[in-house]
C-alpha cells in the first residue's frame, strides 16, 4: 500500500464547533513546594486586603454615619443602590484612594466613584461621603473626582454627580485649589463634557458650598432635597461677616430658593429618595438615540457565554508573591476568559509575552500577558498584536508581571531599545478600549509596554500581591550603594561593610514601601486593588463601559526599523 | 336504560336556557354538556364577560346590572328561551328559583320548568300555609305565630306570648334576608319595620312570621328528589350549622353524630313533607335540631336545588343536576330508597369576598389572582368566576364553593383543611383564612356543630387585641413570610433580567450583582397590617444581601437575629422552589398594582400573607400635590363616619345640625341586597351629612360626622 493513502488514525475534523481545541490546559501544581509557600503568602495577602476594605467600606465612623443617618440621609453607597437598576452590577473605582496618605485616615478618598447602569444606561456616578471630613476635597479626592470624569468622557457615559459637601479642605487650599488639574478642573471637565454631548445631572443632598455650588450650577439638570439641600457661593456666617446680612441657610440657598426663585435647580424634592427617583427618570429621559447601543464596530457579543472551565478563586492562590519564581500567565488567562477558550498569536516566537484572542463575558478582547522579561522578540510580537487588535477594533488587555526587558550587551547590541520603542509607540497610539491588569510586577520599561498609567489605559487595577517601581528595591539600592561607594572612594573614605547595608537597608524598606499596591492605590496610580477572583467579572464589566467608546482610527507614528 | 321506559312521556330536552349566573349556571351547564344537551346562558350588563356565558353554547343579553331588572326579569328570560328555541329553563337557586308565578309562566309558554310544580312552590314560598299543611302531615313544628294579622300590635303580644328570644321571618325568600333576633320586647318595633322593609326590596311581599328562637339549634336539611310519577326519596341530610349572618358557611354531610334511627325518622319526615305538597324535582326540608331537647321541628322547604347539593353529591355519588333534567324529562326517578348509597362524608366551604373582621360585610373588588386548588375525584371547585374578574355589588359575593370528599368525617377534614390553605385568591379580602381557623377548631373536629358555633368561639375564631403571645407568633411569621416575598421578588427580577437585560447590557445584570470587594444588598420596604394591633399598618425593612453562592441573606432590620438564607428557584410565573435553615417549599408569590401600591401575597405551607409596599414616587415637585396626598392618608378626624361597604343609601334618618344620641340609626345603607345601619359613633351634633336617599355610596367615603354638643 502507497503510505500517501494512508488515513490518519484520529478523526482531525477541525470544523467541528463543539470540540473547541483551543482550551488552556491546567498547568499548576498543586502538589509541589512553590504552590503550597505562595498560596500562603497569597493567604496572608487576601486577609490583610480584606482588613483595609472592612475599613473604608464603614465610610467616616459609626458616629459619623449615625448623625448622618439622623438628617434623613443615605449614605454613598446606599444612595448609588437606590439610583441603580435593581440587581445590577457597580464597579467601584479607586475604594482605597487616600489610605495611609494623611495623618488622618480619609476613607476612600472622601467621595466614592464608579460605573453602574441606570434604566440600562451607563452612567458614571461621584458621590461625596459627607461622614468623612464633611465631604470636603483633599487633594486625593480633587484626584479622584477628576479620573471618574476622565474615564466618563472616554467612554461617554452620563455623569450623576451626588453632591454632600463641604467644598475644599481649608488646610489643604494650596494642594487643592491652584493647578491645572485641581478643582476648577472639575467646571471645566463638567463644560466639556456637556458640550461634547455627555449628559451632565447634579443631586444636590446635602450642602454645596462655595466652589461645590457650581457642581449643580454647570449641570445640565439638577435636583434639590428640601430641607437638606443647599447650594450657597458663601454660607450664613460668611454673609453675615461680609455685609451683615442675618440669613438662614434654608432662606439663603434651600431647594425652595433655588427651584423656584434663583432657578439654580430644576427639581425640588421632598425627600432624599424622592431626589434619587428623580435622579433616575432624568436618565430615563435622556435622549442619546444615535449614541446609544451603538457597539463600536465591535464583533456581536454573546450573551450566553461558558464559564472558565477552571476555578476563578484559585487566582486567589496562585498570583505569583516571589517575582523571582517563574510563572505562567496562561494559568491565569485560563481563569479570566470564556471556556478557558485561548486562541494564542504566535505562540512559539517570543515567548515571555503570551498573546492571543478570546472573549470574555462574550466579548472579543486581544490579550497581552508577560511570561518573563521582554525580549527583542517579544516585543516585536507585542507590537504586532497590538496592530492587529487595532485594525480590528478588538479592546486590549494587559495582565502585567514584568521585571523589564533584557539587558546586557547582547541585548542592547540587537537593539532590544529599538523593538521596545516599537511597542511603546504601539501601545501609546492604540485607539481601542485598554484595560491593564497588574497581576505581579511592574518595573521599568516593561511598565510601558505593557500599558502603564501613563498610557492612559481606560482602566488599570492592580492585584494586592502587585509591585510597583522604577526598578527592584534590592537593584536600585545595588546601583546607588556603587554610586555612593566610588563618590566615598574619590573623598578617601572607606564604607565599612555594616554601613554600606544599612544603607542598601533602607533604601530597600523605602522602595518596598513605595512599590506596594497600597502605596500605588492610595495616591491614584490606579482605579483600585481587586481581588484576583474577581479579575474576570471586572474585565467583563471595564469591556462593555467602554464599547460607547466612537470608534477611532489608529494612526501610528514612525517605527524605527 | 331508563329512557326507554318513559318514552310516551314528553319530548326530551335538547336545549336548556340556565336561568342563573355565576358557579351554579356553569354546575348546571357542565351536567348539561355531559348529557349532550345545548346551553342557553343570560347575562346582564355586568357580566358580559363572565364565565357562565362564555360557557354556554348561545347566551343572551336580559338587561342591565340590577338583578330586578335582568335575572329577576320573567319577561325577558322567557323571550330568551323563546329566540333560542330552548325547550327548557333551569332557574338554579335564588333568583327565580322560587317564583311560582314564574314556574307558571314557563308552563304557560309551553316550555319545561326544571323544577317543582308551581303549585308545591306557592304553598311552601309562604311559609305560614306551608307550616299549616305540615301540621297538618304531621311533621313537627317549632312554636310561632303564622297567622296573615300583621297588624304590628297584634304580632307584639303573639311574640309576648311565644317568649323571647324571639325570631321575626319574612314569609318569603330565604337566605337569612330580613331576619332578626329579638332579644326583648323593646326591640322588637324597630327589627319588626326593618325586616318588613328588607323584605319587601327582597322578594316583592312584606309578611312576617314570628318563631320560638331556640338557643342552641343544629340546622340540619334532608335533599329530597320527587318523580312526576309520584315516587319520593330522601337522599340522605346535610348538616348546615355553622353560619354566619344566618347564612351558612360550612356544610356537610352526612351530619356528624347522628344515629341511623333519627337518620331514618328525619328522612321519612321529609318525604312526607313533599309529598304532602305533590312535590316531584328537587327539594330540601330543612329541620331545625334543638340540641339540648333532642327535638327537630320543620322549619321550611326550599323547592329548588341548593347551594350545597355537591355535598349529599359526593356521598350519594349521584349528579343532582342530571336527575332534575331526568325528572323534568318525565323519566321515574333513577334509584328507589333502598338502593341510595351512603359512603364517607363531604364538606362544603363557602369562598365569599367579605371583610371578616367588619362582621362578614360583603367586599367588592377585583379577583387579580385566582388559583383555586386543582380538582381531583375528592375535591371539587365549584366555581363562576375567572381571574381578571369582578365581585360586583349587584350580586351574591361568593367566590367559589370547595368541596371535599373523604371515606369517613376525620379524612374529610384533613382534605378541607389541606384545599383551603392552598386555595389562592388575591385583589379582595375574603372570609378564606376564617374558614381555615374554623376547620381547624377543636369543637368543629369533634363535631359540636351548632348554628351559633362562630359566636360561641369567637375568642379562638377572631383575633382579640389581649392575646399577646398569638401576637408575637402572627408577627414572626409575618416577617418571616415578608423574608420569603423579598427572596422571591429578587429571583424573580434576576429570571427577567437575565432573559431581556436592560439596554442589552447583560454583563451588568449577572446574578450575584458585582460589587468591589463586598456584597450587593438592596432594601425592600413591606406594609403588614396587623390585626393584633388595630390593623395598624407596621413597616418591615428587609435587607437583601446577594451571597457570592447566589443564595439571599435577609435581615429584617430591627431584630437582626432572624436572618433568613434562602435559595430559590424560580419553577415559572407565581411559583416558587425555596430553601431555608434546611427546609426546601413550595411558595407562590402573586403581586399586583392598584393606585400608587404594589401588593404582594404570599402562600407557603397553610401561611397566608399579604404585604404592601408604596411604588413611584410622584415626581410633581409641587407641595400642594403632596399635602393633598397627606391628607387623604391621614385618620379621620374623631367622630367621622364611613361606609362600611359599598352600598345603596336606602334611608336618611336625621338632618345636618341634629342632636343625636350614641347608637342612634342615623342611615341605613343596602347593599346586596342586605339593610345596614349605619349609627351616631357618640352623641352630639351631626355635621357635614351629605348624602341622599337613593345615593350610590363607595366603601369607605366619608359619610357624615358627629361632633360633640
Amino acid at each position: 500500500i502507497n503510505s500517501a493513502f494512508m488515513m490518519p488514525s484520529i478523526n482531525r475534523d477541525f470544523s467541528s464547533q463543539s470540540q473547541p481545541h483551543n482550551v488552556l490546559a491546567d498547568t499548576i501544581d498543586r502538589s509541589s513546594d512553590s504552590f503550597i509557600q505562595n498560596s500562603s503568602k497569597m493567604e496572608s495577602i487576601m486577609d490583610q486586603f480584606h482588613s483595609h476594605i472592612r475599613q473604608v467600606t464603614g465610610g467616616g465612623g459609626e458616629e459619623a454615619v449615625k448623625r448622618h443617618k439622623s438628617r434623613n440621609k443615605l449614605l454613598p453607597r446606599e444612595r448609588i443602590d437606590r439610583l441603580l437598576d435593581s440587581s445590577s452590577s457597580f464597579l467601584e473605582l479607586s475604594q482605597l484612594a487616600g489610605h495611609e496618605l494623611y495623618e488622618e485616615s480619609l476613607p476612600s478618598g472622601g467621595i466614592i466613584t464608579g460605573i453602574g447602569p441606570v434604566h440600562g444606561k451607563l452612567c458614571m456616578f461621584m458621590a461625596n461621603d459627607a461622614t468623612v471630613k464633611g465631604g470636603t476635597y483633599y487633594p486625593v479626592t480633587v484626584k479622584k473626582h477628576i479620573r471618574a470624569q476622565e474615564i466618563a468622557a472616554k467612554c461617554r457615559l452620563p455623569c450623576l454627580y451626588l453632591v454632600d459637601s463641604g467644598g475644599a479642605f481649608l488646610p489643604k487650599q494650596a494642594d487643592v485649589f491652584p493647578d491645572k488639574e485641581h478643582f476648577g478642573r472639575i467646571f471645566y471637565n463638567e463644560a466639556l463634557m456637556s458640550s461634547e454631548g455627555v449628559p451632565q445631572i447634579a443631586l444636590v443632598l446635602g450642602s454645596c458650598t462655595a466652589g461645590g455650588a457650581y457642581i449643580p450650577a454647570m449641570a445640565d439638570e439638577s435636583v434639590m432635597v428640601k430641607g437638606n439641600g443647599t447650594i450657597f457661593l458663601a454660607g450664613p456666617p460668611l454673609v453675615k461677616a461680609a455685609t451683615g446680612e442675618e440669613v438662614s441657610s434654608e432662606d439663603l440657598g434651600g431647594a425652595d430658593v433655588h427651584c423656584k426663585v434663583s432657578g439654580v435647580s430644576d427639581y425640588l424634592a421632598q425627600d432624599e429618595l424622592h431626589a434619587l427617583s428623580i435622579g433616575r427618570n432624568i436618565v430615563k429621559n435622556l435622549h442619546t438615540a444615535g449614541n446609544e447601543g451603538m457597539v463600536n464596530g465591535f464583533q456581536g457579543i454573546i450573551s450566553d457565554y461558558k464559564e472558565p472551565i477552571y476555578d476563578v478563586n484559585e487566582l486567589r492562590l496562585i498570583a505569583p508573591t516571589d517575582l523571582k519564581q517563574s510563572f505562567d500567565i496562561r494559568s491565569v488567562i485560563a481563569r479570566i476568559v470564556d471556556g478557558s477558550e485561548f486562541d494564542e498569536f504566535k505562540q512559539l516566537y517570543g515567548t515571555t509575552l503570551v498573546t492571543g484572542f478570546a472573549r470574555i463575558l462574550g466579548q472579543p478582547v486581544g490579550i497581552l500577558g508577560n511570561n518573563g522579561v521582554l525580549f527583542n522578540e517579544s516585543a516585536l510580537k507585542g507590537t504586532h498584536f497590538i496592530e492587529l487588535c487595532s485594525q480590528r477594533n478588538i479592546p486590549l488587555v494587559f495582565l502585567q508581571n514584568i521585571t523589564g526587558f533584557m539587558v546586557g550587551s547582547k541585548s542592547e547590541a540587537n537593539g532590544i531599545a529599538k523593538a521596545g520603542a516599537k511597542m511603546v509607540m504601539a501601545v501609546s497610539c492604540a485607539k481601542v478600549p485598554k484595560i491593564t491588569i497588574v497581576v505581579g510586577g511592574s518595573f521599568g520599561a516593561g511598565n510601558y509596554a505593557m500599558c502603564g498609567r501613563a498610557y492612559s489605559p481606560d482602566f488599570m487595577f492592580f492585584w494586592p500581591n502587585a509591585k510597583i517601581g522604577v526598578m527592584g528595591g534590592p537593584q536600585a539600592a545595588g546601583v546607588m550603594s556603587q554610586i555612593e561607594k566610588s563618590k566615598m572612594k574619590k573623598e578617601g573614605f572607606q564604607w565599612s561593610k555594616e554601613e554600606e547595608e544599612k544603607y542598601k537597608g533602607k533604601f530597600i524598606e523605602a522602595y518596598d514601601r513605595e512599590s506596594s499596591a497600597y502605596y500605588s492605590t492610595a495616591r491614584l496610580w490606579d482605579d483600585g486593588i481587586i481581588d484576583p477572583a474577581d479579575t474576570r467579572k471586572i474585565l467583563g464589566l471595564c469591556i462593555s463601559a467602554t464599547r460607547n467608546r466612537p470608534k477611532q482610527t489608529t494612526k501610528f507614528g514612525v517605527f524605527r526599523m | 336504560a331508563t329512557d326507554s321506559v318513559n318514552n310516551n312521556s314528553n319530548r326530551k330536552i335538547e336545549k336548556l336556557l340556565i336561568a342563573n349566573r355565576g358557579e351554579i349556571a356553569c354546575r348546571i351547564m357542565r351536567t348539561a354538556k355531559r348529557l349532550g344537551i345545548q346551553t342557553v346562558a343570560v347575562y346582564s350588563d355586568a357580566d358580559r364577560y363572565s364565565l357562565h356565558v362564555k360557557s354556554a353554547d348561545e347566551a343572551v343579553r336580559i338587561g342591565p346590572a340590577p338583578a330586578r331588572s335582568s335575572y329577576l326579569s320573567a319577561s325577558s328570560i322567557i323571550e330568551a328561551a323563546v329566540r333560542t328555541g330552548a325547550q327548557a329553563i333551569h332557574p338554579g337557586y335564588g333568583f327565580l328559583s322560587e317564583n311560582a308565578d314564574f314556574a307558571q309562566l314557563c308552563e304557560n309558554e309551553g316550555l319545561t320548568f326544571v323544577g317543582p310544580p308551581a303549585s308545591a312552590i306557592r304553598e311552601m314560598g309562604d311559609k305560614s300555609a306551608s307550616k299549616r299543611i305540615m301540621g297538618a302531615a304531621g311533621v313537627p313544628l317549632v312554636p310561632g305565630y303564622h297567622g296573615h294579622e300583621q297588624d304590628i300590635d297584634v304580632m307584639k303580644s303573639e311574640a309576648d306570648k311565644i317568649g323571647y328570644p324571639i325570631l321575626i321571618k319574612p314569609t318569603h325568600g330565604g337566605g337569612g334576608k330580613g331576619m332578626r333576633i329579638v332579644q326583648s320586647p323593646k326591640e322588637f318595633v324597630d327589627a319588626f319595620l326593618g325586616a318588613q322593609r328588607e323584605a319587601a326590596a327582597s322578594f316583592g311581599v312584606n309578611t312576617i312570621l314570628l318563631e320560638k328562637y331556640i338557643t342552641r339549634p343544629r340546622h340540619i336539611e334532608v335533599q329530597v328528589f320527587g318523580d312526576k310519577q309520584g315516587n319520593v326519596v330522601y337522599l340522605y341530610e346535610r348538616d348546615c350549622s355553622v353560619q354566619r349572618r344566618h347564612q351558612k358557611i360550612i356544610e356537610e354531610a352526612p351530619a356528624p353524630d347522628i344515629i341511623s334511627d333519627f337518620r331514618t325518622r328525619l328522612g321519612q319526615a321529609a318525604v312526607s313533607a313533599a309529598q304532602a305538597v305533590g312535590y316531584h324535582n328537587a327539594g330540601t326540608v330543612e329541620f331545625i335540631v334543638d340540641t339540648l331537647s333532642g327535638e327537630f321541628y320543620f322549619m321550611e322547604m326550599n323547592t329548588r336545588l341548593q347551594v350545597e347539593h355537591p355535598v349529599t353529591e359526593m356521598i350519594v355519588g349521584q349528579d343532582l343536576v342530571e336527575w332534575q333534567i331526568r325528572v323534568a324529562n318525565g323519566e321515574s326517578l333513577p334509584l328507589d330508597q333502598a338502593h341510595i348509597p351512603l359512603s364517607g362524608h363531604a364538606f362544603e366551604a363557602r369562598i365569599y369576598a367579605e371583610n371578616v373582621p367588619r362582621g362578614f360585610l360583603p367586599a367588592t373588588g377585583v379577583l387579580q389572582y385566582y388559583h383555586p386548588i386543582p380538582a381531583s375525584a375528592s375535591v371539587r371547585v365549584e366555581t363562576g368566576v375567572e381571574e381578571g374578574d369582578t365581585v360586583s355589588m349587584h350580586y351574591d359575593p361568593m367566590i367559589a364553593k370547595l368541596v371535599v370528599w373523604g371515606e369517613n368525617r376525620a379524612a374529610a377534614l384533613v382534605k378541607l383543611k389541606n384545599s383551603l390553605s392552598k386555595f389562592q385568591v388575591a385583589g379582595l379580602p375574603t372570609n378564606i383564612e376564617f374558614l381555615y381557623k374554623l376547620a381547624n377548631h377543636r369543637a368543629f373536629a369533634n363535631g359540636e356543630l351548632e348554628t351559633h358555633f362562630i359566636d360561641q368561639f369567637k375568642d379562638d375564631l377572631f383575633v382579640t387585641q389581649k392575646d399577646s403571645a398569638s401576637a408575637e407568633a402572627a408577627y414572626e411569621a409575618a416577617k418571616h413570610s415578608a423574608a420569603l416575598v423579598a427572596a422571591c421578588i429578587c429571583e424573580k427580577e434576576r429570571a427577567l433580567l437575565k432573559k431581556s437585560p436592560p439596554g442589552g447590557l447583560s454583563v451588568w445584570y449577572t446574578h450575584p450583582p458585582f460589587r468591589l470587594n463586598h456584597q450587593a444588598t438592596r432594601t425592600i420596604e413591606l406594609e403588614w397590617e396587623n390585626e393584633y394591633h388595630d390593623n395598624k399598618s407596621e413597616h418591615l425593612t428587609l435587607s437583601i444581601t446577594h451571597l457570592p453562592n447566589g443564595n439571599y441573606l435577609i435581615k429584617i432590620e430591627e431584630n437582626s437575629f432572624s436572618n433568613l438564607e434562602a435559595s430559590v428557584t424560580h419553577l415559572g410565573d407565581h411559583d416558587f422552589r425555596v430553601e431555608a435553615d434546611g427546609i426546601s417549599k413550595n411558595v407562590n408569590l402573586a403581586s399586583y398594582l392598584t393606585d400608587q401600591t404594589e401588593h404582594f401575597h404570599i402562600w407557603h405551607g397553610s401561611d397566608h400573607h399579604h404585604f404592601k409596599q408604596k411604588v413611584g414616587l410622584d415626581l410633581l415637585d409641587n407641595l400642594e400635590t403632596h399635602q393633598t396626598r397627606n391628607r387623604e392618608s391621614a385618620s379621620h378626624p374623631p367622630g367621622t363616619v364611613v361606609a362600611p361597604m359599598s352600598g345603596l343609601v336606602v334611608k336618611v334618618l336625621v338632618k345636618d345640625g341634629k342632636k343625636v344620641e350614641e347608637g342612634q340609626p342615623m342611615l341605613v345603607m343596602e347593599a346586596m341586597k342586605m339593610e345596614h345601619v349605619i349609627k351616631a359613633p357618640t352623641s352630639g351634633i351631626v355635621s357635614g351629612l351629605q348624602v341622599t336617599l337613593g345615593q350610590q355610596v363607595s366603601d369607605n367615603s366619608v359619610l357624615f360626622s358627629v361632633k360633640a354638643a
